[in-house]
């Protein structure tokens, strides 16, 4: 099948390559994921099986670390004794590639191929040396670890966090004859590592042991595979090339092939393989899809993919266009791609039919213009699809017998019309019928109407009745307009009848793509997008769909969906992965890899490909239509831009989030470092003046130390509300809810907060209130830091109130005073952290309230802050009531004389 | 050591922090006491057996052994009080130690006037205890607790109280000064199977301010040690 002949002079190249690797010295790698994993072994096993087939081997350097196995194998191979160097008063032993180039052996052991060569050798890096024994025409085996190549260091760094500073350049990988890899599974690699047999340089064993963990091992096992593979790779499409496989063209010419009737399909392929080839020109293979091909069989459709795969497999550009028209879509297609040439396949079907009917070649060659068209001849039933066992044909049959009834209802009108109109008026019922068979029925239908109207018409009215015979010549004239008249009524009302179907079609369309685009648009999470967009296009689409995202290392993996057992998904997966890779469309219905079982798109957005989408059939075998692919291409566009903004959405908020926290940090330390440096400052400048001056006179050295005690306690209360703020926000403060009467709590603050609250006065309502489920430590910390909040934004005397009340199955409380109120418009934003008041009475660092709304919202409740009506601040939090009061048993029985308990 | 120092009471305070110790220093040697300090756990154990402190000021947050520890292995054989000195939300802690056997506590930072005020109560306890001697009448306030009579009035005026609201204010009577956590009250009062069902005592608590107190919701007797339990203002 292979047709291309090889270029002579590309061979007479790839000859002297050829010759000149087989002359030229050979390197050959031994390449391995980490040490220990057996390079040096095999390099030396491969040294004595050379020499025991007449090999003039020789070992320049090996490092044997102390394992008793491999130097074992340097017995029997000859050895370069090492070269002594001083460096810093000590002595190292390096490679004698003097010696080595003195002796020429043919083969020469070079171990560890990225090792750097002492201080004052002729090169500085080994691998530097084995190029000059290669330029001496000595084989060289080497070994080499993955993270020593220069290209793969990066990667390496980021994922052992080690950066290797001794490194290979990539040219001399690239430049070996021979890679052999050594592989070794990380379990085992462990393994030899806890039983000692990998060899660790005692000053570097922390961080080499950092190396050696197992997801470490696993990744450079895969890079250390994947670079073997892509060399595989190269040599194949080094081997292709030579072979004359794919080579690219000039492009000189461009040619069309268009298939229209799938019978003649592989045959114009061939033919114009053939042409092409001959032409040196690049080609498409289109195919025009109609709406009379939608009644086509589905085996006649898919014989139309599988020319068009076949196609693609000889190097054509596949493509599929729609219309009602084929003519003027090829020829519209091919001016938008100047196509110099168009090839067509002659007609198979009855002459008379295209005489009737006009074929595509002969309307081609009519409007073609300035493009050459060719017509293929072919012979009819060659190789094609099965013709006779469409359901098609015999529905449209039964249309055709449907137009004879219609045309016999008719005539059973016009019957019992016939005595009241003359006969001339009867031809408008039968114009009608016309009209409705072809409406209904389509265009041939609406044809046999026609025909069979006229001749209906002349049995039965056109006297002489009951006979074929016309005595009155004039009837020839109304026969004549009667024929050309419904046949016109038909074909026009065909045309209506395709136009308002495809409108029809359209319009669901664009109503459906509409409604996908506007689900998608309220989504904003981008799982559920990708959730919902699977799920909408299934629907539409009649199948499964499945979306893969790209995972780790630019593999796609499964989002949503399922691909049936792990086989069919492995390769369903490799489809998608080739449609992420190359973003086109594959899979089945398309003319790449169309043994899929599913349609595979690429998620095509702003950012390039960021997925693919893929379509399962409900009913296997079904294939889409071209206006179905395109339309699913269109909804899988929408599907990604919402997926794609749903990722960017998702990116803002996490930077957004980052951005917050960040500033978050920044008011914190502000705050913070301003806070507690001035009560510091207060309480350091207090005690040095009581320290220093000892003149002073005892009310001021009175008023120094209680500014020292005042400054302290804020101090305490600071540091206080930040322990409190870190815990609650670390989740470190656990609720214990205990039945506790809220009197009580709010007693108890109030009698902690005697100090601060001065000569205030405080009217406590809470008694309506029995026992609530709380935590009093907790509550007496928010109730302490509401009034403390209030202490310090109202004028010293202002009263406060603290009442409570239940509210459905809250108990609510406030606290309120009579103060200036807060800022307008800032009742939402008190409690989050570091905000504080306005004005000369605020100080601290604004996480009382914060703290406060922490706490009621471990409680369960909630917080809200407002100004009251006629002046003042009110806090004001809700705590549930869940669970039953504890019962409290009463007495057994009274004191003699003593009254019970009201 | 003069004649006169001799007969100061002895205080033993157990506090890893040199200046907080320092403070302590002057602090009861300006009051009367004579200090002797230790650093850990270990040392505080070992000089209260040498010194044989009359009371003992024990940090919860010691470097070696846990303030609860301590407390629980000098009440072994060691009979005079102690006071804990915790940071706020220890109330676990505090709880712990009182069960153990701590006398009170003070809650850092504190002010040395509260923190006398604990010593005496503690020491005036004991020396009660010692004495023998059942007291007769309590006075707290405008309250006056006839223990042999079990009559109890405000401001001269009889209050009718149930016989567990008077064995409750009793009992927090004969220990007033004290805290005296949830556990203790309910043993006492109820018995040990009520250990747990601390909501009697809030309910009790209640009836006792309504019937005792001017403005109950503000307490000036019966004062609450949130978290951990009672105490009765003494007077």
């Amino acid at each position: 099948m292979n047709e291309t002949r090889p270029d002579p002079e590309k061979i007479l190249e790839r000859l002297k390559r050829e010759e000149e690797r087989e002359s030229r010295a050979k390197l050959k790698l031994f390449f391995g994921a980490a040490a220990g994993v057996g390079k040096t072994y095999a390099m030396l096993l491969g040294a004595h099986e050379r020499r025991t087939s007449g090999v003039d081997v020789v070992v320049g350097v090996v490092e044997t670390h102390g394992r008793a196995e491999t130097a074992r194998l340097l017995d029997g191979l000859d050895r370069i004794p090492l070269r002594e160097v001083e460096y810093r008063g000590s002595r190292l032993r390096e490679f004698d590639l003097d010696a080595a180039l003195a002796r020429h052996p043919q083969l020469i052991l070079v171990d560890e191929l990225a090792h750097t060569n002492a201080p004052g050798s002729r090169h500085a890096k080994r691998w530097q040396d084995v190029e000059e024994l290669l330029a001496a025409g000595i084989d060289v085996s080497t070994t080499l670890n993955v993270q020593h190549v220069d290209s793969l260091n990066d990667v390496v760094a980021q994922i052992t966090g080690i950066t290797v500073r001794e490194t290979v350049p990539d040219s001399i990988v690239d430049r070996a004859d021979e890679i052999e890899l050594i592989d070794l599974p990380p379990e085992d690699l462990l393994q030899r590592l806890r039983e000692g047999k990998v060899y660790v340089p005692e000053r570097a064993e922390a961080a080499i042991r950092n190396f050696f963990r197992k997801g470490n091992l696993i990744a450079l096992r895969e890079l250390a595979l994947r670079r073997t593979a892509e060399r595989v790779d190269a040599e194949m499409e080094s081997y292709r090339r030579d072979a004359g496989i794919a080579e690219p063209w000039a492009v000189r010419e461009r040619i069309l092939v268009c298939l229209g009737d799938p019978e003649m399909g592989l045959k114009l392929v061939r033919a114009a393989r053939r042409m092409v080839t001959a032409l040196k020109a690049q080609w498409i293979v289109a195919h025009v899809e109609t709406p009379a091909e939608m009644r086509w069989s589905q085996s006649r459709r898919d014989y139309i993919v599988d020319v068009m795969g076949f196609a693609a497999d000889l190097g054509a550009e596949t493509v599929m266009l729609e219309g009602v028209r084929v003519t003027d879509e090829v020829l519209a297609f091919a001016r938008s791609r100047n196509v110099s040439r168009i090839l067509v396949g002659k007609s198979t079907r009855p002459l008379w039919r295209q005489r009737l009917e006009g074929s595509l070649a002969h309307r081609l060659v009519e409007s073609s213009g300035d493009i050459d068209v060719y017509a293929i001849s072919g012979e009819a039933g060659e190789e094609g699809p099965d013709r006779a066992s469409t359901p098609a044909v015999s529905r449209a049959w039964a249309h055709h017998l449907q137009a004879v009834v219609v045309v016999g209802i008719s005539t059973f009108a016009a019957y019992l019309m016939y005595p009241y109109f003359a006969p001339v008026n009867l031809v408008m019922i039968y114009l009608l019928a016309v009209m409705v068979a072809a409406l209904w029925l389509g265009r041939g239908p609406g044809i046999t109407a026609s025909v069979l109207s006229v001749m209906v018409f002349d049995y039965f009215f056109v006297p002489p009745r009951f006979t074929f015979v016309i005595a009155d010549t004039e009837y020839l004239v109304t026969f004549g307009v009667m024929l050309v008249t419904s046949l016109t009524v038909s074909t026009m009302a065909h045309w209506l009848r395709v136009q308002a179907d495809s409108a029809r079609k359209r319009e669901r369309r664009t109503a459906a793509l509409f409604r996908i685009s506007d689900e998608l648009a309220a989504l904003k999470d981008p799982d559920e997008v990708v959730g919902a967009a699977a799920r909408m296009i299934g629907e539409e689409f009649d199948g499964r769909v499945v979306i893969l995202l790209p995972a780790a290392a630019g593999r796609v993996a499964l989002r949503v969906g399922d691909l049936g057992t792990p086989h069919h998904e492995r390769h369903e997966i490799a489809v998608a992965q080739w449609v992420h890779d190359n973003g086109e469309m594959a899979g089945r219905g398309t003319a790449t890899l169309p043994a899929a079982r599913g349609i595979y798109l690429p998620l095509r957005a702003g950012s390039g490909v960021i997925g693919v989408l893929g379509l399962l059939p409900n009913r296997p075998g079904d294939t889409l239509r071209a206006d179905q692919q395109r339309f699913l291409e269109t909804v899988t566009n929408q599907a990604a831009l919402a997926i794609e903004r749903g990722q960017l959405a998702e990116r803002a908020r996490k930077t957004e989030v980052e951005v917050e926290s960040e500033r978050l940090k920044n008011t914190v330390l502000s705050s913070v470092s301003h806070d507690l440096r001035t009560p510091l400052a207060v309480i350091s400048g207090a005690a040095s003046s009581l320290i220093e001056r000892d003149g002073l006179a005892p009310e001021l050295r009175r008023e120094l130390a209680e500014t020292i005690l005042e400054e302290s306690r804020r101090l305490a209360r600071q540091v206080g509300n930040l322990l409190d703020m870190t815990r609650l926000e670390s989740g470190g403060i656990a609720v214990r809810k205990e039945w506790h009467s809220l009197e009580e709590v709010v007693g108890a603050v109030l009698e902690r907060l005697t100090p601060a609250i001065g000569g205030r006065e405080v009217r406590v309502d809470v008694a309506g209130i029995s026992l609530v489920p709380l935590d009093d430590v907790l509550m007496g910390q928010v109730l302490a830091n509401l009034i403390e909040n209030v202490v310090h934004h109202t004028p010293a005397g202002t009263p406060f109130e603290i009442s409570a009340a239940p509210e459905g199955r809250f108990v609510r409380v406030d606290v309120a005073d009579r103060g200036p109120g807060f800022p307008p418009g800032s009742e939402q934003t008190v409690f989050d952290k570091f905000v504080r008041g306005s004005g000369a009475g605020s100080r601290g660092v604004g996480l009382g309230l914060a703290i406060c709304r922490g706490l009621v919202e471990a409680h369960g409740g909630r917080i809200e802050a407002s100004n009251r009506p006629g002046g003042g601040a009110v806090v004001r939090f809700w705590l549930p009531l869940e669970g039953e009061p504890p019962v409290v048993e009463p007495e057994p029985h009274a004191l003699p004389g003593e009254a019970q308990a009201p | 050591m003069s004649e006169d120092a001799a007969k100061l009471p002895v205080a033993l305070v157990v506090d890893d922090e040199l200046p907080m110790r320092r403070f302590l220093r002057a602090a009861l040697d300006g009051n009367g006491y004579q200090m002797v300090e230790a650093a850990t756990g270990e040392e505080a154990l070992r000089e209260a057996a040498m010194r044989s402190p009359d009371i003992v000021l024990l940090d919860l947050g010691l470097p070696d052994i846990d303030g609860v520890d301590v407390t629980r292995r000098l009440r072994e054989w060691f009979t005079a009080p102690i006071v804990v000195l915790s940071a706020r939300g220890q109330e676990g802690d505090k709880i712990a130690a009182l069960d153990a056997g701590a006398d009170d506590y003070v809650t850092k930072p504190f002010a040395v006037g509260e923190l006398m005020a604990r010593m005496r109560a503690a020491l005036r306890h004991r020396a009660r205890a010692g004495s023998g001697e059942a007291e007769a009448v309590i006075t707290a306030g405008p309250l006056k607790i006839d223990l042999v009579k079990r009559v109890v009035t405000r401001d001269e005026a009889e209050v009718h109280l149930t016989a567990l609201e008077y064995k409750l204010l009793s009992t927090l009577a004969r220990q007033r000064g004290r805290v005296m956590t949830h556990a203790q009250l309910l043993r006492e009062v109820w018995g040990a199977s009520h250990v747990g069902r601390n909501h009697y005592l809030r309910v009790y608590m209640a009836q006792l301010r309504n019937k005792l107190e001017a403005d109950p919701s503000r307490p000036q007797v019966l004062l609450t040690e949130t978290g951990v339990g009672y105490r009765m203002r003494d007077s």
